[in-house]
């Protein structure tokens, strides 16, 4: 949906500011320490309600992954990228190897097989990064 | 929730047609509201009345307490702007100006702001102005008045995306600095949902929906698969809307999943989606009749 800036409407809008905000601080986007956009700057982005961003920064606040300085602003705690790392290993398995698991199956691929077409992408990754 | 509207028991008849039936909703003070649902659902009555612009049947109105009807000191704390405002024989400039004396918090700087992103002629008129112009000089009071209830029925009649997603940014901005209790009237739930807080939905003079937008987006589910897979999942779920081609079904269910709903997905029998919240609220506008009250999250 266009209108607010790559946010959809399959699923509630705070908790989708607050995954945005986890994955940028996940990729290094915001480093720890750094000031984290306003509700209000989110929710112009966005074009959502400043509640609902409010809502979303909240989220983060209360897993501790921000922290508000008062009077300044919120920003990102230390050791949050390292949490959210760890967070994003633990669902792996459920978001990628499970589906990949299935489809395979699907396709008549056996474990033998699934297991070698993962190591030559591995493989080929590592190569092209090298 | 602290309501700044209250409404009880609404009941207008009008040539012997209920136009609101028994209405009964709190509008959440300081949140955004969508007022939604088909032309003739009753939503430009029930602001009327909330505006003290027409008398309920039956039944009773309060905003901040008191009712607003002939009572100056609640109309001045609220702005209502309608579709089909009509102004004396005015020149664009006598209307803010009017509306400057009339709205205590008015913002004239902002009016000017407002002016110029819509490109709106001081000097015009206000009977020459087109459609869009007229709902844009609308907009600029609406929102230039800063009053505490901010009432828009379907302010943007006439005004293309561009405009429209200006007096979204210009709304959004300024609610987040004056905030301000807003109840919105639109059919544009597609471009205008992430403004909202809430949901209010109509259908023929009665409440089908009152909930927390966020609540909504995510509440349905649409079930794809196999035939019988599709029918074995949804036995133990209301199902809103079926259809089928071939030995492929897709359902939508409103029941809340639970963690044993995801696991014959996640095998890859069936496929599971989230209803967005304008489908969310077509489902509703059909099915009203019969789903009163379970629809709501």
């Amino acid at each position: 949906m266009p209108e607010m800036a790559g946010l959809d409407e399959g699923a509630p809008l705070f908790v989708q500011v607050a995954e945005r905000l986890s994955a940028e601080i996940a990729d290094g986007g915001l480093a720890e320490g750094e000031r984290v956009p306003s509700s209000n700057e989110l929710a112009a982005y966005y074009r959502i309600n400043p509640a609902t961003a409010a809502k979303g920064i909240s989220v983060l606040t209360d897993e501790g992954l921000l922290e508000k300085h008062r009077g300044i602003g919120m920003f990102v705690a230390a050791g949050a990228r390292q949490r959210l790392l760890e967070r994003r290993r633990r669902q792996f398995t459920e978001r990628y190897i499970e589906p990949m698991a299935a489809e395979a199956a699907r396709l008549g691929i056996g474990t033998e097989e699934l297991a070698d077409l993962i190591r030559q992408a591995g493989q080929a990754r590592e190569g092209a990064t090298a | 929730m602290t309501p700044a509207i209250s409404v009880t028991g609404l009941t207008r008849r009008y040539r012997g047609q209920l136009t609101l039936d028994q209405v009964s909703v709190d509008i959440e003070a300081g949140a955004t509201t969508g007022l939604l649902g088909r032309n003739g659902a009753g939503k430009t009555t029930l602001m009327r009345i909330i505006a003290g612009q027409e008398f309920a049947s039956a039944g009773s109105v309060r905003v901040f307490g008191a009712s607003p009807a002939e009572n100056d000191r609640v109309l001045r704390r609220m702005v209502f702007v309608r579709e089909d405002q009509v102004y004396p024989e005015f020149r664009v400039g006598d209307a803010l100006r009017a509306a400057s004396l009339f709205y205590p918090d008015w913002s004239g700087e902002f009016a000017d702001s407002l002016m110029a992103d819509f490109a709106l002629p001081r000097n015009r008129a206000v009977k020459k102005l087109s459609r869009g112009m007229r709902s844009a000089l609308g907009i600029v009071i609406g929102l230039a008045a800063r009053a505490q209830v901010t009432m828009l029925d379907e302010p943007y009649a006439g005004l293309d995306a561009v405009a429209r997603h200006v007096f979204y940014d210009r709304l959004l901005a300024d609610y987040a600095e004056h905030p301000r209790t807003v109840l919105l009237s639109t059919h544009l739930v597609d471009e205008a949902a992430g403004l909202l807080e809430r949901v209010v939905m109509m259908d023929r003079g009665r409440i089908v929906l009152d909930a927390a937008a966020d609540d909504l987006r995510g509440a349905a589910t649409r079930v794809s698969g196999p035939v019988l897979a599709v029918q074995e999942f949804t036995a133990r779920h209301e199902v809103w809307d079926r259809r089928r081609m071939g030995s492929q079904e897709s359902a939508v269910i409103v029941s809340p999943l639970g963690e044993a709903d995801r696991a014959p997905a996640r095998t890859g029998r069936l496929t599971l989606e989230p209803v967005s919240l304008q489908e969310l609220v077509r489902y509703a506008a059909c099915l009203a009749p019969d789903t009163q009250g379970s629809a709501t999250a």
